[in-house]
């Protein structure tokens, strides 16, 4: 499957979703995708994707939240996935961008290459709703079960290595700003 | 703000927390800090949460202060260690308030030598990316600082690290 393809399917489908795409082509395509103020990109913080999103479905139990995360991000915290697994937010939705390699460094084959398997991981974890989709129309099939369902999910999508379709400004208080203001949560700030 | 008189520093601690509406707790377990886990624990007002390690939990609390929520993240001197890029590229860069509150180990009578130069790095580090950083050492000085940084760290937009000190802990102590 291509990256911007089912960025692009799931863009479609999203309503006031609140989107963690992690670093590198994860987010880049989710931006490419088309942009929308719910979506937080990530500049840094390698493997904190899950977590930033397990962070706001903490925060807002009221809203579906989705962390969009690649394999060498993952690998770099799959602690991520049992603590998920433990807390079992109801409203957090994981997927994983597999493409087995890290892309970005110039496409080092990752243990996803080899022998790691995320969907095996987050179920051994305690995320029992985990599941491989095996084409587009399953992978959105996939994300709309778990956008309907309690307890967290987790989708792997098994990705080739496209380039992305586009970047977002590289501006983090702008995107941290937009992101909060989508949230409501904007009225936090100010003097004490 | 909460009076220090007559209160242990957990006590006060936890009071100050809940004075500046900081509901979700993150830690990764140290043995200085067990009241202040038992306490977020068994107070309906904190949501509680062990992370595996001390990246991820900035990432929570980084999550959770975009949606609304303020939060406080307990670790010990050694887990500081593990998240100089987290607070940089994440905390630091989008300007997002977390309170650190770090059990210090490898000082004031350490007996295990692992901890004591990872200690070591927690006030450079904090320096070098310009967060404001305060050893507790007294017991009257908890709600202040505490109260204060929280305070500044929300109004400035800018993480905040406070070491506490075996001077108001008592610290660990070599068992045999």
């Amino acid at each position: 499957m291509q990256r911007i393809v089912l960025m692009r399917r799931l863009a479609g489908m999203l309503r006031d979703e609140a989107v963690v795409g992690g670093i590198g082509n994860t987010n880049f395509d989710l931006f490419a995708a088309g942009h929308r103020p719910q979506n937080f990109y990530m500049l840094g913080s390698m493997g904190l994707a899950f977590p930033i999103a397990l962070g706001v479905a903490l925060a807002q139990p009221q809203r579906r939240v989705i962390g969009i995360e690649g394999d060498g991000s993952l690998l770099m915290n799959l602690g991520c996935l049992a603590t998920i697994g433990m807390v079992a937010p109801p409203n957090l939705t994981l997927i994983v961008m597999d493409n087995a390699s890290y892309q970005i460094t110039g496409g080092q084959p990752s243990a996803s290459a080899a022998t790691a398997d995320f969907v095996a991981v987050a179920r051994g974890a305690g995320i029992a709703r985990s599941d491989w989709s095996q084409d587009p129309d399953d992978f959105i099939r996939l994300v709309d079960a778990a956008l309907q369902s309690s307890g967290p999910a987790l989708i792997g999508a098994r990705i080739d290595e496209a380039p992305a379709a586009g970047q977002p400004a590289r501006d983090p208080a702008q995107i941290r700003d937009r992101f909060m203001q989508a949230m409501g949560a904007r009225k936090d700030f100010g003097a004490p | 703000m909460p009076s220090a008189s007559d209160k242990a520093w957990p006590d006060v601690v936890l009071e100050t927390l809940k004075a500046n509406d900081v509901r979700l707790a993150v830690y990764v377990p140290d043995k200085i800090l067990i009241p202040l886990i038992d306490g977020v624990r068994a107070d309906p007002f904190f949501t509680a949460l062990c992370a595996t390690r001390e990246e991820e939990a900035v990432g929570i609390c980084a999550g959770a202060w975009m949606g609304g929520m303020r939060s406080v993240l307990m670790m010990q001197t050694s887990g500081f260690g593990n998240i100089p890029n987290a607070l940089a590229s994440l905390a630091v860069a989008y300007q997002i308030p977390i309170v650190l509150l770090i059990s210090e180990r490898g000082a004031l009578g350490e007996f295990n030598a692992g901890q004591v130069w990872s200690s070591r790095v927690v006030a450079p580090v904090c320096t070098a990316l310009g967060i404001p950083h305060h050893a507790i050492e007294r017991l009257d000085d908890v709600a202040f600082i505490l109260d204060r940084s929280i305070k500044q760290a929300v109004a400035t937009q800018s993480p905040a690290a406070l070491v506490l000190s075996p001077l108001l802990t008592g610290g660990k102590v070599f068992a045999g």
